[in-house]
């Protein structure tokens, strides 16, 4: 009997899912399009929650900074105008908020052309290469000499979530195919 | 010239801009979903005003919260506060900050750093 066996699997993925987790400490897992909407809808859900777990303000304010940034990148940058309809649909990807005792930790996941690895992967290895005073200028470089791109990016996001943070961005990219990627990015918000 | 209000949202912040009451604010939270259609009235209305200012121009920011993308539209905004002080008009701009929020702060300072006009800084208590 297929179908049970497929319904045993199901429920064992659910539980299995549900276990993983607690374990990981999850606070909130979305998979599919990241839309303004749903930016909305997850900061306002985590800034709730951070209210009644009486978070301090800064914390609160970086948490919420390091989510809108982070659900940009993936609305605006996540898109494969030249790969076939079977690639990943525009400003689609993972996203996952966990926190422990001592930090949270936001994680977003989506695919990118390989050919596009390489100036990120520069990008971001000139970001963590960077103390404060040069994530400043960076940054002041950025905006002055910076374009805003037809969907609405400045080039800002990476830059200003490792200066508000001051952690160093944690970023992995993990090969599909000849074309794609998949690549995770993980900031951390000290939570004092 | 032409008023404009608009009422802030929970991602779009409160704009005044009122030449005869010399009032100009931008106050509240700003993550457009199209930052460059928000800023664009707003960018098209300094334009118009820069023809004919005031001779003192005070232009108050009191953001609790923007977003990169919005940060690029500051900028625009400053630079055109720019263009009215380099044609020797008097400008100031007051950047407020919640007298906690060391990020807004900070970004004030940057502004000030990048545009050549009069910055001053005032902190604010939230409760």
């Amino acid at each position: 009997m297929p179908e049970k066996i497929d319904k045993n699997n199901f429920l064992s993925f659910v539980y299995d899912f549900y276990v993983k987790t607690k374990a990981q400490e999850i606070n909130l897992f979305y998979e599919g399009e990241i839309t303004h909407q749903i930016t909305k809808a997850f900061t306002s859900l985590t800034e709730a929650k951070m209210l009644k777990d009486e978070e301090p303000n800064t914390v609160q304010k970086k948490v919420f900074h390091v989510m809108v940034e982070c659900l940009q990148n993936i609305s605006k940058h996540a898109d494969h105008k030249n790969h076939d309809a079977t690639a990943t649909k525009q400003g689609r990807g993972i996203f996952l908020v966990t926190k422990n005792t001592i930090q949270y930790n936001v994680t977003t996941g989506n695919t990118i052309p390989n050919d596009r690895i390489a100036s990120l992967q520069s990008m971001l290895e000139n970001i963590n290469s960077l103390d404060k005073m040069g994530l400043k200028k960076l940054y002041k470089q950025q905006i002055r000499e910076g374009r805003l791109s037809d969907k609405g990016g400045a080039g800002l996001g990476f830059i200003d979530i490792a200066k508000k943070t001051g952690q160093k961005l944690d970023y992995h990219f993990i090969k599909i195919d000849d074309n794609l990627s998949f690549f995770i990015l993980t900031s951390t918000i000290k939570r004092k | 010239m032409q008023v404009i209000k608009i009422k802030g949202t929970d991602d779009t912040p409160t704009v005044i801009l009122d030449v005869e009451n010399k009032f100009m604010e931008i106050s509240g939270r700003s993550l457009p979903e199209d930052v460059a259609a928000f800023y664009d009235p707003i960018l098209e209305w300094l334009d118009d005003y820069a023809e004919n200012p005031l001779t003192k121009t005070v232009f108050d920011f009191k953001l609790v919260y923007f977003n990169t993308a919005s940060s690029k539209l500051l900028l625009d905004i400053l630079l055109k506060l720019e263009e009215i002080a380099d044609e020797g008009n008097e400008v100031l701009v007051k950047w407020h900050y919640p007298e906690d929020d060391e990020d807004m702060e900070e970004a004030g300072e940057e502004y000030a750093d990048i545009v050549d006009v009069s910055f001053e800084q005032v902190s604010y208590s939230l409760d």
